[in-house]
């Protein structure tokens, strides 16, 4: 069975991440003053060949643990296993 | 390459491709060259830190082997978990290309026995990932251990926020291992070696390693 895992990767609170900050004043200068802090990870989708959405989730998590993420600064969750290529957890509609 | 075969005269210096095995056989040091690995997708030598090779080098340097990682090497280094913390985007976003002035830290290890703790050296810096950070207990352990070689400082020796070109946490420029084996730095010592090329501070760290092999050996 093919699935489709998603993985976000956050920077550690405590460590500084200056992209983040860029995006952050240019929102507040665009006027989003609602907006008090802005950080920037990654999200990657593994398409993961397993028998089962608890294989592929432990799959994902120790790829995660070995290369993905660097536990020094970030840290990782799977957010999604899926067998379609959506990200959202509502199914889309079938036309 | 040309620092260290022609400036330094080591006629055996050789390359290594990433893809080979084996680091080949009675080699005193490993030098992890700067650059640009992989793209450096994912984080800055998280990828080269797998190429075949890194096995090699992990283990020479576990053996007690004399690694030297420069920029991407270093980069390298922290990835392979060889030294601690790691190397994040420069606190301006921006890629620092620029002469820089380190403060010397330590003259007691292999790789700055030539220089001299307090003296000021002048190196250039080029990267764009070059802010070292490390959690607080990770910091305050390098502090005390006094594994900080080098610091960004003025051209007086003081180490000031002015005088960091990316960030990094206590303006740490480069650090050694706990066993003194293992040393990485983000400025470019190979590019200051000689005088034609502005400056030639680099080359003591290549000397100081010169001198290093030459007694052991001696003794040996």
């Amino acid at each position: 069975m093919k699935y489709y895992v998603y993985i976000a990767i956050e920077r550690k609170e405590a460590i500084l991440d200056p992209q983040g900050k860029a995006i952050e004043h240019a929102l507040d200068s665009l006027g989003f003053k609602e907006i008090e802090n802005t950080r920037v990870g990654k999200l990657m989708r593994l398409t993961i060949n397993a028998g089962s959405p608890e294989a592929a989730r432990e799959i994902a998590e120790s790829a995660s643990a070995k290369l993905l993420a660097n536990p020094i600064m970030e840290t990782f969750s799977v957010i999604r296993v899926s067998e379609t290529p959506v990200l959202s957890t509502v199914e889309p509609e079938i036309a | 390459m040309h620092a260290v075969k022609n400036v330094l005269g080591q006629p055996d210096t050789e390359f290594v491709w990433h893809k080979e095995e084996s680091i080949g056989k009675d080699v005193d040091l490993v030098i992890l060259p700067g650059g640009f690995s992989y793209g450096d997708y994912l984080r800055t030598g998280a990828i080269a830190r797998f190429s075949p090779v890194m096995k090699d080098v992990i283990r020479f340097a576990k053996d007690g082997g004399t690694v030297l990682g420069i920029c991407n090497g270093f980069q390298v280094l922290c990835e392979s978990e060889l030294l601690p913390g790691v190397l994040i985007r420069n606190e301006s976003l921006k890629f620092a290309c620029k002469e820089v002035y380190l403060k010397v830290e330590r003259d007691n290890t292999r790789f700055t026995s030539e220089l001299e703790r307090g003296e000021v050296i002048r190196i250039p810096i080029a990267h764009g990932e070059g802010n070292y950070i490390a959690d607080a207990d990770v910091l305050a352990d390098l502090e005390a251990n006094d594994q900080v070689v080098f610091r960004y400082s003025t051209a007086h020796g003081e180490v000031v926020r002015e005088a960091n070109p990316n960030g990094s946490l206590n303006n740490i420029a480069g650090i050694i291992n706990k066993e003194g084996n293992v040393m990485g730095l983000m400025p470019h010592p190979e590019r200051a070696c000689e005088h034609i090329l502005g400056s030639a501070d680099g080359l003591k760290i290549f000397e100081s390693l010169r001198e290093y092999f030459t007694v052991t050996e001696t003794v040996a």
